[in-house]
């Protein structure tokens, strides 16, 4: 066992890992309960550790295919299969290597936080074991090549994320909310898998790049798409899918909605895949594009209008996420209108999706700041009413810091991440069609508008009585905070620079069809 | 007519399935239509790889000049199945919790989130 060896088999580890932590917890978490919570944060940073040495890779090297169970030497294609690749395949493309980074930075920054904020609750082996699991399932959704294989992940990460949910539960309320959430996902993973099975009676295979490369633009294969947008979509959380999401959201304990921010953009990841890298070549008209962009302004207004009247203040990041959603639609929807163009691409598409898929990295990291902070408010008071708060400013200085820094971003204030992000899609949009941007902007305003007021009625103002004893969070918990604040902070400062290294190779991933057929089909390795 | 039996079939359920989904307010009904939904679409799969007179899928004992029917959709069914035994598993345990908080599963009788 050398470095090489590891090195070369870090896509089938970064599903091990996780895995192997999540089934060793509950067993250490018996025998050894003293470091269990030691043993989770080893094992998720290890887990991160190896999304992160992957990305860098395929960075570094190009498309990674990884064959699962063949010796090494043997290709994606062996001799005697006559020409279709029979293995579960890996396929990490830029796309790929950009989700598995935010997952990783989220994952880990979000353990940190829950092995403390959850230290007064029961059965927490098993806790952390749902969310090693939920881990594992967000990295096997954005890294598989494998049609149903990336069904399965999609099952275990809904089913970890449900039952994380309901785990340490509110009276009724969290089970209402999870079971709400699993009866959608549901609904939308059979629709999936309904899709794909169309899709495989046409083409005998469940390789993606294999369906990319046959695809003809048949009446069956509209109903295909139409059913993976309706379910991607669903995981995704985006209007008109989007009911189940503000209740589970906000019934979840802090952290766990973190990274649920996290396993819904995989569900992005699967819709943007379906449309560029598998249908991306037989789209000639607009219509598709306009469909997407048509659910990314829905889910930004009534995302946006949803979250200002809302009370609770954990709903009301909720409805800011489906918002948010939105413009990550907007963006890559634009590109997906201007795809059979390419002078309009040059011109703007490329653009557009850049700050689409900025836009995702940039959401997992302020949102999980805000919802952590959050979070960390309700751990010191207790209470959910915004009505309720204030003043909290005094007491706890490094939260308020944290939530301002995520307010700010996610409301699109120069010089943090979300405003980059924001700037970019306002740019390519307002080429393409200025009412659209026009609307992205009212949007940020209103957000800007409620965060505003969520930030005033929690941390400003007199101290109140019944908060006098409430103390600074934690330390660990504090760190969890400051790496997502770094990261928010660090891609506001160096926006070019993210761009051009991180996601400047996964717009050009999704743009580029013919290269993600060509490194599976081309032999891989 | 009758090779595309299986599919009505599919249809039909699928329709069933989505309607209680939707339209049946007691949740115990609503998993129950989850249920006709997943079956419906293993029904799909496993009648995509049925091939006329074909014989099981093993290559060491197949006499010549006989097709087989499709192992690969057969493996996918049976995926689903064990996921979809999960996913019942947790939703009724869910509407367990919810009897014994509001002592009713009817949807529109539980304490609603908004409020």
């Amino acid at each position: 066992m050398n470095a090489d060896v590891l090195l070369a088999n870090l896509p089938a580890l970064l599903i091990a890992v996780p895995l192997f932590g999540a089934f060793l917890t509950p067993v250490i978490g018996r025998f050894l309960s003293s470091i269990r919570d030691a043993w989770v944060i080893l094992a998720s940073f290890v887990s991160s550790l190896v999304a992160i040495l992957l990305a860098a890779q395929v960075y570094a090297k190009g498309t990674i295919v990884y064959v699962f169970g063949a010796a090494p030497g043997v290709g994606t294609i062996p001799a005697d299969s006559g020409g279709i690749p029979i293995r579960i395949l890996f396929t990490i493309d830029g796309f790929g290597a950009l989700m598995l980074i935010s997952a990783a930075i989220v994952s880990f920054a979000v353990i940190l936080y829950l092995t403390l904020s959850q230290s007064k609750r029961s059965y927490r082996s098993e806790f952390y074991a749902l969310y090693l699991l939920l881990t594992a399932g967000i990295f096997g959704m954005v890294s598989t090549g494998d049609m149903f294989n990336f069904f399965v992940f999609l099952e275990i990460n809904s089913l970890a994320a449900s039952a994380l949910i309901a785990y340490h539960r509110n009276g009724g309320l969290a089970a209402e909310g999870a079971l709400k959430y699993l009866i959608v996902n549901t609904v939308g993973a059979l629709m999936i898998l309904f899709a794909i099975g169309l899709l495989y009676a046409q083409y005998n295979s469940l390789n993606m790049a294999v369906i990319a490369s046959q695809l003809t633009l048949t009446s069956l294969n509209i109903l295909a798409l139409v059913l993976f947008i309706a379910g991607l979509g669903t995981k995704a959380g985006a209007v008109p899918f989007h009911f189940a999401t503000p209740d589970a959201y906000s019934v979840a304990p802090s952290g766990i909605t973190a990274l649920m921010i996290v396993a819904s953009q995989a569900g992005l990841y699967g819709m943007f895949r379906i449309l560029f890298s598998v249908y991306g070549h037989v789209f000639t008209s607009e219509t598709v594009g306009w469909v997407v962009i048509i659910l990314g302004v829905l889910s930004m207004f009534i995302g946006v209008t949803m979250a200002i009247p809302q009370k609770d203040i954990k709903r009301l990041l909720s409805y800011h996420a489906v918002s948010q959603t939105g413009y990550m639609l907007l963006g890559v929807g634009v590109a997906l209108a201007v795809l059979g163009d390419i002078a309009l691409t040059d011109a703007f598409g490329r653009m557009a999706m850049e700050g689409g898929l900025f836009h995702i990295i940039n959401h997992a990291m302020y949102k999980g700041l805000l919802f952590l902070a959050v979070g960390a408010v309700i751990y010191r008071t207790g209470v959910w009413n915004l009505n309720e708060m204030g003043g909290l400013g005094h007491k706890m200085k490094w939260t308020m810091i944290f939530f301002l820094i995520g307010a700010l971003a996610i409301a699109g204030i120069p010089p943090f991440n979300g405003f980059a992000s924001k700037l970019m899609i306002y740019e390519s949009t307002f080429a393409f069609n200025p009412a659209i941007a026009v609307i992205a902007m009212v949007v940020s305003i209103l957000t800007l508008a409620s965060f505003m007021k969520v930030f005033h009625s929690v941390f400003m103002g007199p101290q109140l009585p019944e908060y006098e004893k409430v103390r600074e969070v934690p330390k660990r918990m504090l760190a969890g905070m400051a790496i997502l604040a770094f990261f928010v902070v660090a891609f506001g400062l160096v926006p070019d620079l993210v761009v051009n290294t991180l996601v400047a190779p996964a717009a050009d991933a999704l743009l580029n069809q013919g290269q993600y057929i060509a490194s599976v089909l081309g032999g891989g390795l | 007519m009758i090779a595309n039996l299986p599919f009505i079939a599919v249809a039909v359920l699928i329709g069933i399935g989505f309607a209680m989904v939707l339209l049946k307010r007691n949740m115990i009904k609503m998993i129950m239509g989850l249920g006709i939904l997943e079956a419906a679409v293993n029904l799909f799969l496993v009648s995509l790889g049925y091939r006329e007179g074909g014989i099981a899928p093993i290559f060491t004992s197949a006499p010549e000049g006989v097709e087989m029917v499709m192992p690969t959709v057969q493996a996918l069914t049976l995926t689903n199945i064990v996921i979809g035994v999960a996913t019942t598993a947790l939703m009724l345990s869910f509407v367990m919790l919810i009897y014994k908080k509001y002592g009713t599963v009817n949807a529109n009788e539980m304490r609603r989130l908004k409020e």
